[in-house]
């Protein structure tokens, strides 16, 4: 059973990325290598424009589980953006030890 | 050089009546000054403790820390809709009554009464106590004098206030003028919420100090924009639309031209697909007209507001129609608990979900370094190094800020004769 919508089939090597918590994709984003990001952000950044017109036509009400992990893989593409557009490394750049962790968040 | 007007007295710390100089921070430093504040400020001003959305139903309660007022309470909405808090203590030997797993923890749930974990004492959710274990063991036990202690509890536009307070004004007059000018915004239309938490090394002042000004947005946060943005930000600077200061309240208009930008090669590139960022979703929804007080300068570029109603409590209203809250809850003279929440319209379809989504995601990248730099520069004042520090014109709040504070202890020290603390423009 493929864990994406068919017309996104190419990013299902990424579904690593599924993540419903942004404490998650967060961890994730931490723990991964520049390279890793690189390779994610390479592969679902070129279909996000295809993701905004399908998730448009997604209603959060009774939205289906691959619809569903679809929104959460651009999700990470999110967490990953900043690391990969501006900064060229996974931390906040002069965040040392700091951190904010989300305690309520929607689902989905 | 000035880009927006200021007032006719050439300064807006002058036009507050504020003095132009040096500030000593001792008061954030001192431990004996915390001390001071709990009692004077924490146990006698309205703290916002949540929302009227956490209590959807009949029996619907959370739980809140209030160190720095010295309890702990519990909210409930009661079989009468009416919102009602008790410190969380049981009558019998003071065990806390309602907590899960961690005795420090915050919860929440929906219940019909609150039984003790302890000897089993219940409660209905009036406070009265409604049955006690092995009763006739007691001695002349009157149940009707052992109801839970209550803490007078209102709401303002949804907002649930607690104060220890019981000579403490009505709420609504405590809100002021500042507060009235943002009444009838549609806070309960905006029921998409995010939490976030953090444990901050600093004095409680010190995060509202980076929060009501926006002065070091150009420098901090010169790594989120791209190089030559980031160049053009600092040169221009920050300026505000508009101050106002009302009693111990304080508000910051600022401009805010990112939602959205006028130029895309501003923003990253997940922004221009996405239509979103720091400033929230770039199309935002229809909420029909906003309350008279929000963008008092009346300016075409006009981004935000932030509010400090002080004590610890910020609300910040951004132009795409959603809004943000900070809590700042000392747990001693140099950490604090920092909350924030941000609330949407719920989003309709997924895409909107993802543009909420990269909203929130760079608000926390912002969050991080601003929470960083606190800790730097609360181990650099306990030095006592240095104690005085210059504020410029845009750092206005924090002067207001920590005058107010002072101004609370000094009010308190005066002895048991209580006079009513007005920090007016004039004194
Ligand atoms: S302390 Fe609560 S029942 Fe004894
Ligand atoms: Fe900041």
């Amino acid at each position: 059973m493929p864990i994406l919508p068919q017309v996104f089939a190419e990013l299902e090597p990424f579904a690593d990325w599924v993540l419903p918590s942004e404490r998650d994709r967060f961890a994730k984003r931490l723990a991964s290598s520049m390279d890793e990001l690189q390779a994610f952000y390479d592969a679902a950044f070129p279909r996000l424009e295809d993701g905004v017109e399908y998730l448009k036509g997604v209603p959060i009400e009774g939205i289906a589980e691959q619809d569903r992990n679809l929104l959460w893989l651009f999700s990470s593409l999110v967490t990953v953006s900043f690391p990969v557009e501006v900064w060229r490394q996974p931390r906040v750049p002069d965040s040392g030890a700091s951190s904010i962790d989300v305690v309520v968040e929607p689902v989905p | 050089m000035a880009h927006f007007t200021k007032p006719a007295e050439g300064s807006w710390t002058e036009h507050f009546g504020l003095a132009t100089e040096p500030v000593v921070y001792d008061d954030s430093t001192s431990p004996e000054f915390y001390e001071l504040e709990r009692d004077a400020i924490f146990r006698r001003t309205w703290l916002n403790v949540g929302r009227v959305e956490q209590l959807p139903r009949k029996g619907s309660y959370f739980t809140k820390e209030l160190d720095a007022a010295r309890t702990a309470v519990l909210v409930v909405r009661d079989m009468d809709d009416e919102v009602r808090s008790y410190h969380n203590m049981c009558r019998h030997r003071g065990n806390k009554l309602v907590w899960q797993d961690y005795p420090r923890e915050e919860t929440q749930g929906v219940c019909r009464q609150f039984t003790c974990k302890y000897h089993g004492w219940r409660y209905d959710l009036q406070g009265n106590l409604t049955f006690v274990q092995q009763e006739d063991e007691f001695f002349n036990l009157d149940k009707s004098n052992f109801g839970l202690a209550p803490v007078r509890t209102d709401v303002w536009e949804g907002f649930v206030f607690v104060t220890l307070d019981p000579d403490a004004p009505p709420l609504r007059e405590y809100m002021g003028r500042l507060g009235a000018g943002i009444e009838g915004y549609p806070f309960h239309l905006m029921t998409q919420k995010h939490t976030y938490r953090a444990e901050v090394g600093s004095n409680w002042k010190l995060f509202i100090d980076a929060f009501v000004e926006f002065y070091h947005a150009p420098v901090l946060h010169a790594k989120q924009a791209t190089e030559e943005e980031s160049r053009k930000l600092q040169s221009f600077g920050y300026e505000a639309l508009a101050y106002d200061i009302d009693g111990p309240h304080a508000m910051v208009s600022s401009w805010g031209g990112m939602s959205p930008p006028k130029d895309l090669g501003m923003v990253k590139p997940i922004d221009r697909v996405l239509r979103s960022g720091l400033f929230g979703p770039w199309d935002a929804p229809d909420i029909g007209a906003l309350p008279s007080g929000l963008n008092p300068s009346g300016h075409p570029a006009w981004g935000l507001d932030s509010y400090l109603f002080f004590p610890n409590f910020m609300i910040l209203i951004w132009k795409p129609n959603w809004y943000l809250t900070y809590h700042y809850w000392p747990t001693s003279h140099h950490t604090h608990v920092f909350e924030t929440s941000l609330y949407f319209v719920p989003p309709a379809n997924a895409y909107e979900r993802l543009e909420q989504e990269l909203a929130v995601v760079t608000f926390k990248e912002f969050g991080l370094q601003d929470g960083n730099t606190l800790e730097a520069t609360q181990m650099m004042i306990e030095t006592g190094a240095v104690r005085e520090f210059p504020l410029c014109d845009q750092e206005v709040m924090l002067r207001h800020l920590h005058r107010t504070c002072r101004q609370y202890v000094a009010d308190h020290q005066g002895g048991p004769t209580r006079t009513t603390v007005r920090v007016s423009a004039a004194s």
